[in-house]
């Protein structure tokens, strides 16, 4: 009984090791807890010397623990239950209104930080009831890649509007190549795979029900019923839509700059990035923000905090905003650094150019997100392949 | 003083049901009747709402399928593990060269993680390149593969599929073991009367294998209602529900949702439905020890 058990489990660590980091310790502080979830190479490494420089800086040593991003929410409220919370917390933007509404984070307000100068959108993300609670060093989002020697071969240029899309993936589809692959599995990739689609025409998360989004859920249908894609992308993560494009099965898909040094590391594969194309010419994409937010969890200790703080604005310094960019295919979220990181990077301008009208996830809905992305993402999947229209899926996930 | 003698004997077996069960059950209950949210586990406060999560999860769109899906689910895997896992077993009463080393080979579905397996039948059943499909193709069997796990009407089906593969080695080994315990002369008397094959089946080995048919029937139910990893590991729940059960829905409540109090509220219904079969366990058991 495992969704019986898990809960419990938290339950029970609630009741033992309170006095694990109580407090006491006021006066000089010698280290600093911090809690994130970068526990994989190359992550691992860049943050550890990224973090180790930063609390040298502030005369602390870091102690780092990283656990497996499907897990960071649990171990949260485990340790806010056991009153052993990190002094640094790094959380994934969408769930940071969620951790702010519990009490568990202080405003970064309090320490004298502040999030001027970021992306608008990354800012919302941040922001719980009008309070800063974090800052976001570096930022993705979804854009659309293609192999350029399938195009080229067969005489297509990169689309820039859904019907150009439509058209090219047709076109590039051929025997057991599709033209296009995204990612649509039960779970919250979908949602965040089609909202730069459902944004860009005009939808909007809160009430899904709409023209807009039918429109742009339409595109998505359009695109299995001409076989132009695979019926697997409701069972397909993004790292699977990545493993199809590296193999050739697919000419285009729609994908983050997080898979770069795996599409790098095939000699043979030449690919570009270009923005999700826009519902039709000339008009805005709005892409969805992702990357992580680092907070300072009250902890109750105020010389501790006081020195956590620092850590995290180090970390978001200009150099190290643009040093974490640079080292992991992502963009820097201070509007001034743009120019410079695209100097460094031409290759990440797409995604650069995104991120400026980029939007959170939770601008709008806030702790209501969850139940809002798992409409979303039930909705694709009624259309695509539960046999209703894109109308009356999203009737009926709205109101369900 | 002899009274408190055996009452110590008892307390680390008390203590450990109680800590163990007593308290989860209890707190599991309790937090089905709260308002249970993230903001909980900072605060301790749950606001009490009586049967308002209990209301909300019988109420809500995805019940009536989740529900559905189980009893699909369920009976289907224990009707296949059972019919395929019996006739196993008998087929290994006949001694035959190597049938020990087979026999223990069978038992690998049951050695491997749950997620190691559910991701390797995730690969098999792929529409484009999954194994099955390619080898169906292969034999012309099919024209354009069929998608096991993308197809509203198909994905309910493969995860009753992979369940049986898993639950044969459980299956066998039970009733393999109930086999053993059937007198050889009976077969022998009955063979003299001129009862070999499917009588001496339907006359000496069903009524004497019952008591072990049983209880394996009901432990089956017992751990096949509560599966999660598999259909998470194969299908998420999806497409479209397709495939969501009252556990998995129950997990989506709790740790996607965050709302612990209508996951725990939807985990007591299973619990509940768990017990009903449990009763019988115990009953079919006892009867089975007066005989």
């Amino acid at each position: 009984m495992v969704a019986l058990a898990a809960p419990l489990a938290l339950a029970l660590a609630a009741c033992g090791g309170g006095t694990a980091s109580a407090p006491a310790a006021s006066g000089e502080v010698k280290s600093i807890q911090i809690l994130d979830y970068y526990g994989t190479e190359p992550d691992n490494t860049i943050y550890k010397e990224a973090l180790d420089t930063c609390g040298q800086a502030s005369g602390v040593t870091i102690k780092r623990e990283a656990v497996p991003g499907s897990d960071l929410i649990s171990k949260v409220l485990q340790k806010s239950s056991s009153k052993t919370l990190p002094d640094v917390l790094v959380l994934d933007n969408p769930d940071l209104q969620q951790i702010a509404a519990t009490g568990a984070l202080a405003p970064i307000e309090d320490f004298g930080l502040s999030a001027d100068g970021a992306a608008q959108g990354v800012i919302d993300a941040s922001t719980y009831e009008g309070v800063v609670y974090g800052l976001q060093p570096i930022t993705n989002t979804v854009a659309l890649f293609y192999n350029k020697d399938i195009l080229q071969a067969a005489g297509i240029t990169p689309p820039t509007t859904w019907d150009e899309l439509k058209t090219a993936a047709a076109a590039l589809t051929k025997g057991s190549q599709y033209g296009v692959a995204f990612s649509a599995p039960a779970d919250y990739e979908s949602t965040w795979q089609f909202l730069p689609f459902m944004w860009s025409n005009g939808g909007d998360e809160k009430n899904i029900a709409t023209e807009k989004t039918a429109d742009a859920l339409q595109l998505w249908v359009d695109l299995l019923s001409s076989k132009s894609a695979s019926d697997s992308v409701v069972n397909w993560t993004q790292a699977d839509v990545n493993a199809q494009f590296i193999a050739g099965k697919a000419a285009m898909m729609v994908n983050g700059p997080w898979q770069i040094p795996l599409l790098n590391a095939e000699e043979d594969l030449q690919y570009g990035v270009i923005p999700i194309p826009a519902p039709s010419a000339g008009e805005n994409v709005v892409a969805p923000l992702g990357g992580e937010t680092w907070t300072i969890p009250n902890t109750g200790d105020k010389a501790r905090q006081a020195v956590a703080a620092k850590v995290v604005e180090c970390i978001n310094s200009d150099k190290n905003q643009l040093m974490l960019a640079s080292a992991r295919q992502t963009v820097p979220t201070k509007t001034s650094l743009q120019e410079e990181f695209i100097a460094a990077n031409p290759t990440m301008k797409t995604f650069s150019d995104l991120v400026q009208t980029a939007r959170a996830r939770t601008g709008q809905l806030g702790t209501n997100w969850p139940k809002a992305a798992t409409k979303i993402y039930t909705a694709i999947q009624s259309a695509l392949v539960g046999g209703q229209t894109p109308m009356e899926a999203l009737q009926q996930a709205q109101n369900g | 003083m002899q009274r408190l003698g055996q009452a110590m004997f008892l307390l680390p077996a008390v203590a450990y049901m109680v800590l163990f069960y007593g308290y989860p059950v209890i707190k599991n209950l309790s937090m089905s009747f709260q308002n249970y949210t993230t903001t909980t586990f900072f605060t301790g406060e749950a606001p009490w709402l009586g049967f308002d999560n209990y209301k909300a999860v019988i109420g809500s769109a995805v019940f009536d399928k989740a529900v559905l899906n189980t009893v699909l689910f369920t009976v289907g895997s224990i009707v296949g593990q059972f019919v395929i896992g019996l006739a196993i077993a008998i087929y290994f009463q006949r001694k035959f060269p190597l049938s020990g080393l087979l026999r223990s080979l069978l038992l690998l579905p049951w050695l491997i993680p749950l997620i190691v397996s559910s991701t390797i039948w995730r690969w098999i059943l792929d529409k484009d390149s999954g194994a099955l499909n390619r080898m169906l193709e292969g034999l012309h069997l099919v024209g354009d593969g069929p998608g096991w796990l993308t197809s509203t009407s198909l994905a309910l089906l493969a995860c009753v599929v992979v369940n049986i593969w898993i639950g044969i080695p459980f299956n066998v080994t039970i009733l393999f073991g109930g086999l053993q315990d059937i007198p050889e002369e009976l077969y022998e008397a009955a063979a003299l009367d001129g009862a070999t094959g499917w009588r001496s089946f339907r006359y000496i080995t069903w009524p004497l294998l019952r008591p072990v048919t049983s209880v394996v029937l009901v432990l089956g139910v017992v751990y096949t209602i509560k599966v999660l990893d598999i259909i998470l590991g194969l299908t998420g729940g999806g497409p479209a529900n397709s495939t969501q059960t009252i556990a998995t829905q129950s997990y989506q409540l709790s740790f996607v949702e965050f709302n612990f109090g209508q996951g725990a509220a939807l985990s007591n219904i299973l619990i509940v439905i768990s017990l009903i079969f449990a009763t019988f366990y115990l009953r079919a058991t006892r009867r089975s020890v007066d005989e």
